[in-house]
């Protein structure tokens, strides 16, 4: 029997991690769900454990993961790596996998903090293996020291040329760069500059990537469109249009990115409210200034309720780690506020430059929601733009009527790689806004759990619990 | 193909078999990263149109790495760590149910 926590938290990233040191530094007893082997989430991958790419050609931003993770392992926070989370109750119950056995743990409070995923991509051939995310190229690169040479970078945001440095750091020849940020978005940016401007440290960093790519020799061709993926069961060549001509370059490995968005499956389990964020383009869990959602006990932090980086996330966490020892009566709120307003000046001084990037890589409408009919909006259960724009045309107004139709969402990925393509789609084809399409509704369990798993689920055996499946 | 930026002999290694191949590879890697070291990027076949597919996220949200490890079906290759002698087969079309 374990004593039950007084505050849970979900991911163990740079979010999840510093929420856990703030509430354990305030007496707290924490537990930190998760899924990964170690702490890091995806930003800091592999921390604890770096492969053959070091910290030379992983950066300075990756390395500074480091402090926070050892602050995390000297907390006393309890850690369990490999726990999946299969479902957070709205009364704070936390279903978990851990080797296989599946348990249920009632905590004081949750603290959401599981990260975000990149947005879709959907264009036609990105299916084909050798299609991966670059996200992906950037773990197997962190976690495994591996990397593929001679591949095509596409798309548009701050990571593109953050892992194409990485590669390059690393000797690894890149092809290309085809960038598909929007003319359009570069005027649309201009406004929000002198903002961003405070923080020119962070844009130069950005440039400096973008320079040293050049520097480099490889081909950075901007204001791409129609990117397209095409080979006999696996990628071969990438075909794009640039200056009104189509090009086609030979590659076996295309990564692609356009932004991450957050991963709303968890919270949006619980039943937490969330709105379309116009400006990111995608679902956001709604907060308080302390991570509160209107589910009472239950939090968000980080990439996962607010995409603004690992700074922002940490920052965030610390604030929803206030949050919720205030709500369990650890501190009362004037102890919050005084200990959260420098969190929250800091936090709003790293967020300055975000309504700039927003603008500037906010991918554009053609790359969110594919024209072609053929092209495939959800990968797990095959189904295309044109069915789904042919569903509409039937009538259905909403993603969950969609599923009764075509099926799609509902395979194993349970949306996440299709719920923002569906939404803009049916948005597009009924003539509505995002917000009054709506979402698919998630529910638990938000991870695939063995049946096996949940029959020989045990009731909450910590101290005091009594919750049963 | 992928490979390793820098190789380190003293590393210790694991085998795991892949469709009838052996792969050797680093102990603690993940399923997923063996299997693109060596060089294999077909992972499944599709339930409903048998179309090839590989891993696209390697963080566990998009199920298209699934395989079959030791006998139970429907695996995240991304999330598995290799285990020497682990037994890897292609996950084709939908898994059955039971035993």
């Amino acid at each position: 029997m374990t004593a039950r926590p007084d505050i849970a938290v979900v991911g163990a990233g740079p979010a999840g991690m510093a929420a856990a040191v703030a509430a354990a530094e305030a007496g707290a007893h924490v537990m930190v769900f998760d899924e990964q082997p170690g702490p890091g989430g995806q930003i800091y991958r592999a921390i604890e454990t770096p492969g053959p790419a070091g910290d030379a050609v992983l950066g300075a931003d990756y390395a500074a993961g480091r402090g926070l993770s050892r602050a995390f392992r000297d907390s006393g926070a309890e850690y369990l790596p490999g726990a999946t989370v299969w479902q957070v109750s709205p009364d704070r119950e936390v279903g978990v996998s851990v080797d296989g056995r599946a348990r249920i743990i009632k905590a004081g409070a949750v603290i959401v903090a599981g990260g975000a995923l990149e947005r879709p991509f959907p264009i036609p051939g990105w299916t084909l293996p050798g299609v991966m995310t670059a996200g992906a190229a950037q773990i197997a690169l962190k976690a495994s020291g591996l990397a593929a040479a001679d591949a095509v970078f596409a798309g548009t945001g701050p990571l593109l040329y953050l892992i194409v440095d990485q590669y390059l750091k690393a000797g690894v020849p890149v092809r290309a760069v085809l960038e598909t940020t929007p003319w359009s978005a570069y005027l649309g940016a201009l406004p929000r500059l002198p903002g961003a401007l405070l923080r020119a440290g962070k844009l130069r960093q950005g440039l400096g990537y973008i320079r040293a790519i050049r520097d480099a020799g490889v081909p950075v061709i901007r204001g791409v469109s129609g990117l397209a993926v095409a080979g006999d069961g696996r990628a071969e060549r990438v075909a794009y249009t640039h200056g009104g001509h189509r090009h086609e370059i030979a590659a076996e490995h295309v990564f692609v990115h356009q932004g991450v968005v957050p991963n709303v499956n968890l919270t949006r389990s619980i039943g937490c409210r969330h709105d379309w964020d116009p400006a990111q383009a995608c679902w956001r869990v709604a907060t308080d200034a302390w991570g509160a959602t209107d589910v009472a006990g239950i939090f968000a932090a980080g990439d996962g309720a607010h995409v603004g980086g690992a700074e922002a996330a940490r920052l965030g966490g610390q604030l929803a780690a206030l949050g919720a020892l205030c709500t369990i009566g650890r501190i009362d709120a004037a102890v919050r506020n005084n200990r959260g307003a420098p969190i929250q000046h800091a936090l709003a001084w790293e967020l300055r430059p975000r309504p700039f990037l927003d603008a500037l890589y906010r991918p554009a409408a053609a790359d969110r929601v594919p024209a072609g009919d053929d092209v495939v909006v959800c990968r797990c259960e095959e189904v295309t733009a044109g069915e789904v724009r042919a569903t509409a045309a039937l009538g259905c107004l909403g993603p969950n009527q969609l599923k009764s139709f075509c099926r799609a969402g509902m395979g194993p990925c349970q949306g996440r790689l299709c719920a923002l393509t569906v939404t803009e789609l049916l948005a597009e084809a009924t003539g509505r806004p995002p917000d009054a399409v709506g979402d698919f509704r998630r529910r638990p369990p938000v991870k695939p759990l063995r049946l096996a798993e949940l029959a020989a689920l045990e009731p909450d055996d910590t101290d005091g619990g009594d919750a049963g499946p | 193909m992928f490979t390793e930026i820098a190789t380190d002999p003293g590393a210790p290694t694991v085998t795991i078999v892949f469709e009838g191949r052996e792969i050797a590879t680093r102990a603690g890697a993940t399923v997923a990263a063996a299997l693109l070291a060596a060089g294999e990027l077909h992972f499944r076949d599709t339930p409903v149109g048998a179309e090839r597919r590989g891993p696209y996220c390697l963080m566990g949200v998009c199920f298209d790495c699934l395989v079959e490890i030791d006998g139970e079906p429907n695996r995240q290759a991304c999330m598995a760590t290799v285990r020497d002698g682990m037994r890897v087969e292609r996950q084709r079309g939908a898994a059955g149910i039971g035993p």
